[in-house]
């Protein structure tokens, strides 16, 4: 079996699964955030008053918050009274909160070999530490708060094997752009992607979360990355619990594994790749598309607002400035990313440059607040998704990259290789 | 299970941005929502939809989110079943999880046409376009998700289920 039938197999109570079975699988975490979890709470209080397992609960608000208008305010406090109501500890308030896809992790809640859903199309971004993580819908998750539960077709697995030798400046976000510009944003509709091969081994665990994040715009069910000395790594850092009592973990797909398809990719000639408009999967090299002028930069998000993508972000802007006519927005993922900026002195850098550094939030990504487009404009965002309107006015484009194209960039006012500052 | 209204055609990867723009997700009641469907691609869409008509599609419908308010955007604004070459996953199962009738037939979706008048007969697993005298047939969907769609919604038959549906 690969790694998602196994670990599908596992919490079904099954020897095996096949791809196309049906399965009813006990969830170990499911989550929700400001928009997603009031219908999915208004659904559930319809039929039952008692979350089945209130411990394997999260809520996080973060797409508008801190709350950016009066309804927005009072779908948060549809959250936080069901957490009293319901005693679900993991609310998480504003100050003490993050983007949900890097908050969790950092709260040592994602573990390998685990089934999490969350009502979020970038939940698959989970699978980095070989969770199976998908996103469901609000209903999915007022099922889950009834009975512990969810219901799932077992996917396909695609393997993609990177090998060779990954150029400067190329990371993460590069790869699954590059990908996805391949696939199309249905070429894994209904799949799993499973990342193997030498260039994933040696990968951080921050740009494992890029890859996987965005697996769900080829149309996948999930990401994963097979736990290895990275993953243990990280784990020991946020849950050295979980760790010391599982010393000896592994989790990895059946040898002579038979994938439904097989993708090799040599990593060795790939530049910065970036999404132009207005599809994730409409991908060029960096270098193409140097006269594409902007009037946004965004740097922060699920997919890369990290402390490893603030790092190289503030590597390139020190002593630089943003250009001029030009706005840079950057938001730190979680109050202690936001922290950990401050303390490195990443947020010193972003300021004197000129930019606006926000505390955590969604926010623009989806076109909510903190840096929406008016019409006509174009921005440069790390985030994952560019559909038409995505950021505000259906007749601005946005176009996606790394962190480290988005620093350069904002420096020239032009879509940038870094190495060119 | 028998559905007859008119058709409004869209084209590949009709995406839940442009079914319901993240502006309005401040509100999660059909009625609110339905207002405001496909407001980006035609502004006057829902004033148009009469309740019962049918949406024919290309490719990868429902693309991106997992906002369960994409689906009812489409049912407040009186969209009663999607026809669709093929379907994005996350918005497939909100669809089935809501009772939304969800058709995946290339086929079908690739030759009817706007404005045509059309019999969906989910027991019969037939689609007849009235307009032009064609039969489509529907490929057989898996039993558990119909039991769900027929039953109203994931929750309503959970609750009806009185011991595990899946060994």
């Amino acid at each position: 079996m690969t790694l998602t039938e196994k670990i599908l197999a596992k919490k079904a109570g099954r020897p095996e699964v096949k791809p196309g079975e049906f399965v009813l699988v006990d969830v170990d975490l499911g989550f929700a955030n400001d928009l997603t979890g009031p219908p999915a709470i208004k659904e559930f209080e319809k039929y039952g008053d008692k979350v089945f397992a209130p411990e394997k609960v999260a809520l996080i608000p973060d797409h508008f918050t801190p709350c950016k208008d009066i309804d927005s305010a009072g779908l948060v406090r549809i959250l936080r009274e069901f957490s009293r109501k319901q005693n679900i500890s993991r609310f998480y308030e504003i100050g003490r909160m993050g983007v949900e896809h890097a908050l969790l992790p950092e709260e040592g809640l994602i573990l390998p070999g685990t089934i999490v859903i969350g009502a979020d199309s970038h939940t698959c971004t989970h699978g980095a530490l070989g969770a199976f993580a998908t996103g469901v819908g609000s209903t999915d998750l007022a099922f889950f708060l009834l009975t512990g539960k969810a219901w799932f077709r077992v996917p396909e697995t695609i393997a993609v094997e990177f090998s060779g030798k990954l150029p400067e400046w190329v990371g993460g976000k590069d790869l699954i752009l590059y990908l996805i510009s391949k696939t199309g944003v249905d070429g894994a509709r209904y799949k799993a992607f499973e990342f193997i091969g030498p260039v994933i081994s040696g990968l951080p665990v921050d740009d494992r979360f890029s890859m996987c994040n965005m697996t769900i715009e080829a149309g996948a069910k999930n990401g994963i990355i097979a736990p290895d000395r990275i993953t243990m790594d990280y784990l020991r850092h946020v849950n050295p619990d979980w760790v010391n009592s599982h010393p000896d973990f592994t989790l990895n797909p059946d040898p002579g594994v038979i994938y439904s398809k097989k993708i090799e990719i040599d990593v060795s000639k790939l530049e910065p790749f970036v999404a132009a408009p207005d599809l994730p999967s409409n991908g060029y090299p960096v270098s193409q598309l140097s006269d594409v002028k902007l009037d946004q930069v965004l740097i922060g998000s699920c997919t890369n607002g990290r402390i490893s993508d603030l790092k190289i972000a503030a590597g390139i802007l020190k002593g630089k400035k943003v250009a001029k006519n030009l706005r840079l927005i950057v938001i730190p993922a979680t109050q202690k990313i936001w922290q950990e900026a401050l303390d490195d002195g990443y947020l010193k850098t972003f300021v004197e440059s000129g930019a606006a550094v926000s505390t955590p939030t969604c926010g623009p990504c989806l076109g909510g607040h903190m840096g929406v487009l008016a019409e006509g404009e174009v921005a440069l965002s790390t985030t994952n998704r560019n559909f038409v309107g995505r950021m505000g006015h259906p007749r601005s484009k946005v176009y996606l990259s790394s962190a480290a194209v988005a620093a350069a960039s904002a420096i020239t006012g032009y879509i940038t290789h870094p190495s060119s500052i | 299970m028998k559905l007859k209204g008119k058709t409004w055609k869209f084209g590949d990867n009709i995406n839940t941005d442009l079914i319901i723009p993240a502006r309005y997700m401040t509100a999660y009641e059909a009625a609110e929502l339905g207002k405001h469907c496909m407001e980006d691609a035609d502004p006057e869409f829902s004033k148009k939809i009469q309740p019962g008509d049918i949406i024919v599609a290309g490719e990868n419908f429902g693309c991106g989110s997992s906002r369960e308010h994409a689906v009812l955007a489409l049912k407040g604004a009186g969209i009663s079943a999607i026809i669709a070459k093929s379907f994005a996953r996350i918005f497939f199962r909100n669809a089935i999880n809501t009772g939304l009738p969800i058709i995946e037939s290339p086929e079908a979706a690739a030759t009817i046409k706007e404005g045509a008048e059309i019999v969906i007969d989910l027991t019969a697993g037939q689609i007849k376009n009235l307009t032009e005298n064609q039969h489509f047939a529907i490929k057989e969907f898996p039993e558990f998700l119909t039991k769900i769609v027929e039953n109203g919604g994931l929750l309503r038959w959970a609750t009806k289920e009185k011991k595990e549906p899946i060994k």
